[in-house]
């Protein structure tokens, strides 16, 4: 069991007599990317907020690397990371003054020269922030996210207003990120984007949390059935899928077979096909994403 | 760390060339537009007995300040808090308070730098004295000084967004210039109006360095009133002040 570096336990936080979080609770693992998915006014940001100990909570508990984050703010603060949704700079500043003042913030900092070059700053070092494509000031984000030697960072809404291959760089960065050691908290809106970078998510949703756990349980939890469909070589003797566990149902259409089921039932219909050496061709699943998972979890879809 | 931040808040400042612009320029060409006129540095009789040049000097320091602390530096502090720089220096371990204090230092330094140059450019081009009571003079440019900046952090404070910011900082500027007498001068005033300047900020802070620069007593109501206006404001602006 890893060590656990976030204990989030029944946050509540009112603005106004109205509920932002209601009993929120959720715990994140060291060296995991931990996503925090929801649509907009769903309480993400408020709920990293209290964590970070930007904000106070009405009511519940936190811990962070087992420091209480309103309490022990200053000493939390060293040991984390934080790219937020807004800017954050100064139009006029360069890339590398940027980096050397929040350097200048932490008592162990990285090496500027090191940081640069692990982020492909190099270059950029001399450029105002203003004159940076979206997708530059991404990565000078993280990089200043990174600068203090955190275990645990926190990037919101990262990929918003990229571009599809920005996107996918930022993705890299992300994964590199939490290979370097850093326990990685995602605050997103993005289905495709959690589900491609998370180990476990939790789907916040009028400031209650609807599910955690990984992407693939969200999915199969979410229920419902869904299909598979292939060609079999030689003639298939149906009893062989049909007693398979999570499988609802076996159709002929013309010359190919359609098996719907729930659960990962493809995976065992898959194996049965191997192990009696069946040669299938036209194999398709109709796999189920996050957003079906979502649908089923509240009831609607998310909007973006 | 505090250090790298008013180095930082300093080159940004002159990077963006408005500050140097205003500390510097402005005052200066008031002061040569005013100072070449023919006999311009003869004792003038609707000033009080100042020169016209001595008295542009003074001038130039007092919308030097106004500049700064009204207009820049509200201007800046409610960019930051609408652009989340500040909020994003609340979530390192340093507090936000010394960006803040970065920009009274930057602001500060770029108005005593204004305060010397017009001194020396004024000695050097016109002839003008220097204050016959320094010491005076030094006391009452620092309590208009700190008033000023005392009241830009309360308008920092108070404006929601920096479009308010700068609005709500002309607000005060304008206005602010014409009691100091810079439209009309103060000697030239009725005297009821005389009074209503003695009680503005940089009413009392204009008099009061003409005062000490002709080495005439300088009222201490004058100085008190600064005193008071910098006090009500820094705490006003300390309770009022949002991060966010």
């Amino acid at each position: 069991m890893r060590h656990t570096v976030i204990e989030v336990e029944d946050l509540g936080k009112r603005y106004g007599g109205r509920p932002v979080l209601d009993g929120v609770s959720f715990t994140v693992a060291e060296g995991e990317i931990f996503g925090i998915l929801g649509p907009n006014g769903a309480g993400k940001t408020t709920a990293v907020e209290c964590v970070e100990g930007l904000r106070v909570p009405d009511t519940g508990t936190v811990r962070v690397l087992g420091m209480d984050p309103h309490a022990q703010g200053d000493r939390l603060r060293e040991r984390i990371g934080v790219q937020l949704q807004e800017t954050g700079l100064p139009g006029s500043i360069r890339v590398g003054e940027a980096l050397e003042l929040y350097s200048s913030f932490y008592r162990e900092p990285r090496d500027l020269p090191g940081l640069l070059a692990e982020w492909g700053l190099e270059d950029k070092r001399n450029v105002r922030y203003s004159k940076l494509s979206g997708g530059w000031r991404q990565r000078v984000h993280i990089a200043l996210a990174l600068v203090g030697r955190p275990r645990v960072a926190f990037l919101d809404e990262l990929t918003t207003g990229l571009d599809p291959q920005a996107r996918r760089d930022t993705w890299r960065l992300i994964r590199r990120v939490r290979e370097s050691g850093v326990t990685v908290v995602l605050i997103s809106h993005f289905m495709d984007e959690v589900e491609e970078l998370c180990d476990r998510v939790t789907v916040l949703d009028g400031g209650r949390v609807r599910a955690t756990g990984t992407p693939a349980e969200l999915i199969a939890r979410a229920g419902g059935e869904h299909r598979m469909s292939f060609r079999p070589v030689d003639d298939l003797d149906p009893s062989l899928v049909t007693s398979l566990p999570g499988v609802t149902g076996v159709e002929r259409d013309g010359r190919r077979v359609v098996v719907t089921g729930t659960g990962d039932f493809a995976t065992a219909v898959t194996a049965a096909l191997a192990r009696d050496h069946v040669l299938v061709a036209e194999l398709r699943i109709d796999r189920r994403t996050l957003d079906d998972a979502y649908l089923a979890l509240t009831g609607r879809p998310l909007e973006v | 760390m505090l250090g790298r931040i008013i180095a930082v808040e300093f080159r940004l400042r002159m990077r963006e060339l408005l500050t140097p612009l205003f500390a510097l320029a402005l005052p200066l060409a008031l002061l040569f537009g005013f100072g070449l006129v023919p006999g311009a540095d003869r004792p003038a009789e609707g000033l009080g007995g100042q020169a016209l040049t001595e008295y542009m000097a003074a001038l130039g320091i007092a919308v030097a300040f106004a500049i700064l602390a009204l207009m820049m530096m509200p201007g800046v502090l409610s960019d930051y808090r609408e652009k989340g720089v500040l909020r994003r220096m609340r979530a390192t371990p340093v507090r936000p308070s010394a960006l803040l204090l970065a920009q009274l230092v930057v602001n500060a330094g770029a108005a005593l730098v204004s305060v010397a140059t017009l001194l020396a450019v004024g000695t050097a081009v016109f002839g003008t004295a220097l204050p016959r009571d320094p010491a005076a003079f030094a006391a009452a440019a620092l309590l208009c000084l700190g008033a000023l900046l005392a009241i830009g952090a309360l308008v920092t404070a108070v404006s929601p967004s920096a479009r308010a910011g700068n609005a709500l900082g002309s607000l005060l500027f304008f206005p602010s210039l014409f009691f100091a007498g810079v439209y009309l001068p103060y000697d030239k005033m009725p005297g009821p109006l005389q009074r209503v300047c003695d009680l503005t900020p940089l009413g009392a802070g204009l008099r009061a360095m003409r005062d000490a620069w002709m080495g005439h007593d300088v009222r201490i109501s004058q100085l008190a009133i600064m005193a008071l206006y910098g006090l009500v404001a820094t705490v006003a602006a300390a309770r009022l002040f949002r991060w966010e």
